[in-house]
């Protein structure tokens, strides 16, 4: 009982991450129709840029590491932002229109391009960061076994929650997300209407390239390592979390990324952690069969 | 008699518009002008290029040739409409409500510009999201500096507050209007059909145009909501002073509100007028309801009779 309860704490944490990395796929989905598979790759980026201004904040300016870590998150989200609006700008806006594939294979190749480009300028190998809050609240103690809760676990379902809440809001509550919704609905009416369609698109690349931001930097400070070729794994498990949740739904994307995440652990801990991927895979392919359309999916009805 | 309003005081003047697929002439070189407030009606059998036409006149098909000029204070002045036409510009906008060739701009630009707003055959409503939301959309040009492109919205600075707080305030008024305000959170989609159709003309008065384009309207409505229809339409010309133009097929809307009739049969127009004389008008006739092969060669000669448009 103690050990499911620890795992269920590990597994949320897995699955905030993987759930902030999802909102980025779906979201893209939603407004262009895209998979975009370098989005894994440009969660690697932001961990790689997260390191770096940690380092740069602690070891060259001597801040302590907790006080830094709020600029590293909040620089590492403008970085990441500013990269992937040119990204879009550079490898995708101009294929849109064109056949559906196209901007497919541009990402994939987009996705071969940052892995590569980190590989060559940061080595392949792990770069790890000093360990950075430690401090563990035990929540029972005396038994075989003891669960305890980390403060980094803590800060991570935290910061996910606030960014979730306050994406909601935007989404939601203002002009922005009404004219994403709008062209996610129909771009060509939405321009009619006045929306500007390429800003909003741009403007859904940049949340969630802060969103994927997000989850490098919670990535590196629970993990506190990461290498070049880290984006591929959680990008796929993140995808698999926005198809699990049902493609272009923002909710779905937080639940798939936490029935991953839990799968994911539960697994690893009851049977064979070798084949904790293939168990969060099959999870996928269980509730495709059943629920084409994901967990929280709207089907696709044609009217006629 | 002094000469009907779409001669003296137009605000949209089609000149000699064709339109070409590959071979087949959907629309050929038909010219007609719409009155600065009145409602006009485009009408013709299936087929008669109706469509074809808004679709020139609102930037979704280039035209193969011809002109379209608008200008929402009405098109006197000829020599400027030369001026532009001779130029390479798309519009003019110095002073007062500018000079826009319509068939040189993109189809968000006329929407944006020269505010000709339209409404679709199939609605185009955007169907997972509220009534209300699909009216405050429609004003998003307004909203979007005010919100500071997003970042004031988020912040909820008063100044995003309270353009906010206007714009729900015209999309509450609208469906007053269109007697659907108990519905305003309802998603678009999972309205009925007469609802739809009148949310998507207020949604597209939202919008503040000058001419409003109605691509049938009265499309799949009964009679009481045809009569509803009607009323608003009407209500649009004189209480907000905007000119409408719409397809329609249904006649008993058009005699109803129209000010002014164009018949199009085969790309070509066939009649132009005031309801009454097109109601008449033996060409019309023959194009509506087929004529016996007698009667065809008296609508022939009656045809011919006509100078070319």
């Amino acid at each position: 009982m103690e050990i499911f309860l620890q795992q269920l704490i590990n597994g949320v944490t897995l699955g905030s991450i993987y759930g902030l990395i999802a909102i980025g796929y779906t979201m893209v989905f939603g407004i262009i129709g895209m998979v975009n598979f370098a989005h894994g790759d440009v969660f690697m980026l932001s961990a790689f840029i997260a390191l770096l201004l940690l380092l740069l904040l602690t070891q060259m300016l001597g801040l302590p590491a907790g006080l830094a870590f709020v600029p590293v998150l909040f620089g590492s989200m403008c970085l990441t932002a500013l990269w992937n609006f040119v990204i879009e700008r550079v490898a995708y806006r101009r294929l849109r229109g064109s056949f559906r594939l196209a901007p497919l294979i541009s990402a994939i190749g987009m996705s071969t391009f940052l892995s590569n480009f980190v590989t060559v300028t940061q080595g392949p190998n792990n770069k790890s960061i000093p360990p950075l809050l430690n401090k563990i609240i035990p929540l029972t103690s005396g038994g075989d076994y003891d669960v305890t809760l980390s403060y980094k676990q803590i800060l991570i379902v935290a910061v996910t929650a606030v960014l979730l809440a306050a994406f909601w809001f935007v989404v939601q509550k203002t002009s922005l997300g009404r004219a994403q919704r709008a062209c996610e609905q129909d771009a060509k009416m939405a321009a009619l209407l006045g929306v500007d369609v390429n800003r909003t698109i741009s403007l859904t690349f940049v949340i969630g390239a802060a969103l994927a931001a997000v989850a490098g930097s919670l990535f590196l400070l629970q993990y506190g390592v990461v290498k070049s070729s880290d984006g591929f794994v959680p990008g796929v498990k993140a995808f698999t979390a926005a198809v699990l949740g049902g493609i272009g739904s923002l909710p779905g994307a937080v639940l798939g990324g936490l029935a991953i995440g839990l799968v994911e652990t539960l697994w690893g801990q009851y049977f064979s952690s070798d084949y904790k991927d293939v168990a969060a895979f099959s999870l996928l392919a269980v509730t495709l069969i059943f629920m084409p359309s994901g967990l929280l999916g709207r089907p696709d009805v044609e009217k006629v | 008699m002094s000469s009907p309003r779409w001669i003296a005081d137009p605000l949209l003047r089609v000149d000699r518009l064709t339109m070409r697929f590959g071979g087949l002439v959907a629309v050929n070189d038909v010219s007609f002008a719409v009155g600065r407030g009145d409602v006009t009606a485009l009408i013709g059998p299936n087929g008669a290029g109706k469509t074809t036409l808004f679709n020139c006149l609102t930037g979704f098909y280039k035209p193969t040739a011809g002109r379209i000029a608008f200008s929402p204070s009405g098109l006197r002045d000829e020599s400027r409409i030369e001026a532009l036409t001779a130029s390479s510009r798309r519009f003019w906008r110095d002073g007062g409500a500018g000079l826009f060739l319509l068939e040189r701009m993109p189809d968000h630009e006329i929407a944006k510009k020269a505010r000709v707003a339209r409404t679709f055959q199939n609605i185009r409503l955007f169907p997972g999201m509220s009534a209300l939301e699909n009216l405050i959309i429609a004003q998003h040009v307004a909203l979007t500096p005010a919100s500071g492109y997003g970042f004031f919205g988020l912040l909820g600075l008063p100044i995003y507050r309270r353009a906010e707080e206007k714009a729900v305030a015209k999309a509450e008024q609208w469906l007053e209007r269109i007697s659907l305000r108990a519905r305003a959170n309802d998603p678009a989609g999972e309205l009925p059909y007469g609802d739809q159709r009148r949310l998507e003309i207020a949604r597209a008065m939202c919008a503040e145009p000058s001419l409003l384009c109605l691509d049938e309207p009265a499309a799949g409505l009964n009679n009481h909501e045809s009569a509803e229809l009607a009323r608003l339409l009407r209500e649009i010309r004189d209480r907000d002073r905007v000119s409408l133009l719409l397809i329609e097929h249904d006649m008993s809307v058009v005699m109803a509100i129209s000010d002014h009739i164009v018949v199009l049969d085969y790309g070509q127009k066939i009649a132009d007028g005031a309801p009454n004389d097109v109601r008449e008008d033996p060409a019309v006739i023959a194009a509506y309801l087929g004529v016996e092969e007698a009667d065809e060669a008296a609508a022939e000669a009656e045809l011919e009779r006509r100078p070319p448009q």
